[in-house]
């Protein structure tokens, strides 16, 4: 099972890198084999029936928020940048999560580490340590608000 | 298609100009970091889709590189930014700073 799960990863982005064409696929499966028998020991995949699901589920919730957040983030700081005196406030906060996998952490603090204002710095059990361009919030629980809220719905969803 | 093309290549490299502006004329490293990794993620999607754009063949690579853009640049920013907090390279202008409050911080 390890080993299928491995072998897959490897297959799906060898032939997204190579094309998708009858050589690449036999020289592919050659070649994802090989690398499976050698990095199944380090790398640890495994399968899990809902992730088509998942993945549809982060495709279509997921990314258009992330994208859309991105592209308000970019002209934030344009905005920022073309203003002669940069307006600032910056500090760092701590912000509660409540996704418990790694995965989902790390998808969370990349997703605030590109919104509006917002970087994180460190993730510490279930802390995220967040600079922000401008300190808003009063208290932990608007600085969530504020920072991880729309993404924590959404990724509670899909990770746990 | 080649218009296209055309444009988001050059949506994409304004957006690297602004990274770049901002990477200059942010006082602080933490603001500096925010700048950079905002506009240089949003300039690489753009400069990427504008080339898959311009030759079909290669979109799949694109999307796998986009993919992996999206993943690595963020986490290089925020190793980056912790680095710069454990080696006390800190800016006097935060208001506001719960990182101090925790017990390795020093």
């Amino acid at each position: 099972m390890k080993y299928l799960a491995t072998f897959l990863v490897m297959f799906v982005v060898y032939l997204f890198l190579a094309g998708f064409t009858l050589d690449e696929v036999i020289l592919g499966s050659i070649v994802s084999a090989a690398l499976t028998l050698i990095l199944v020991k380090f790398v640890d995949f495994r399968i899990d029936w809902k992730f088509p699901w998942k993945l549809v589920k982060f495709v279509f919730v997921y990314l258009p928020l992330f994208i859309w957040k991105l592209i308000v983030a970019n002209f934030d700081v344009a905005r920022r940048v073309l203003t002669p005196k940069i307006p600032l406030n910056p500090g760092i906060v701590k912000v509660k999560t409540n996704l418990k996998g790694d995965f989902g952490k790390l998808t969370l603090a990349n997703s605030i580490t590109l919104t509006p204002g917002t970087l994180s710095i460190d993730v510490e059990d279930d802390y995220i340590y967040v600079h922000t361009v401008d300190v808003k919030g009063q208290n932990e629980e608007e600085n969530r608000k504020n920072i991880s809220e729309p993404f924590e719905k959404v990724l509670g969803g899909i990770f746990k | 298609m080649t218009i296209a093309s055309y444009v988001f290549l050059i949506i994409g490299g304004l957006f690297f100009l602004l990274g770049g502006l901002g990477v200059l004329r942010m006082p602080d490293t933490f603001n500096r970091i925010q700048a950079g990794t905002k506009a240089t993620t949003l300039g690489a999607f753009s400069t990427l889709i504008g080339v898959g754009l311009g030759n079909l063949d290669w979109a799949f690579k694109i999307v796998l590189i986009i993919v992996f853009i999206v993943i690595s640049n963020p986490i290089g920013s925020s190793a980056i930014a912790k680095a710069t907090y454990k080696s006390k390279q800190i800016p006097d202008n935060l208001v506001q700073d719960e990182l101090a409050n925790r017990g390795d911080a020093k």
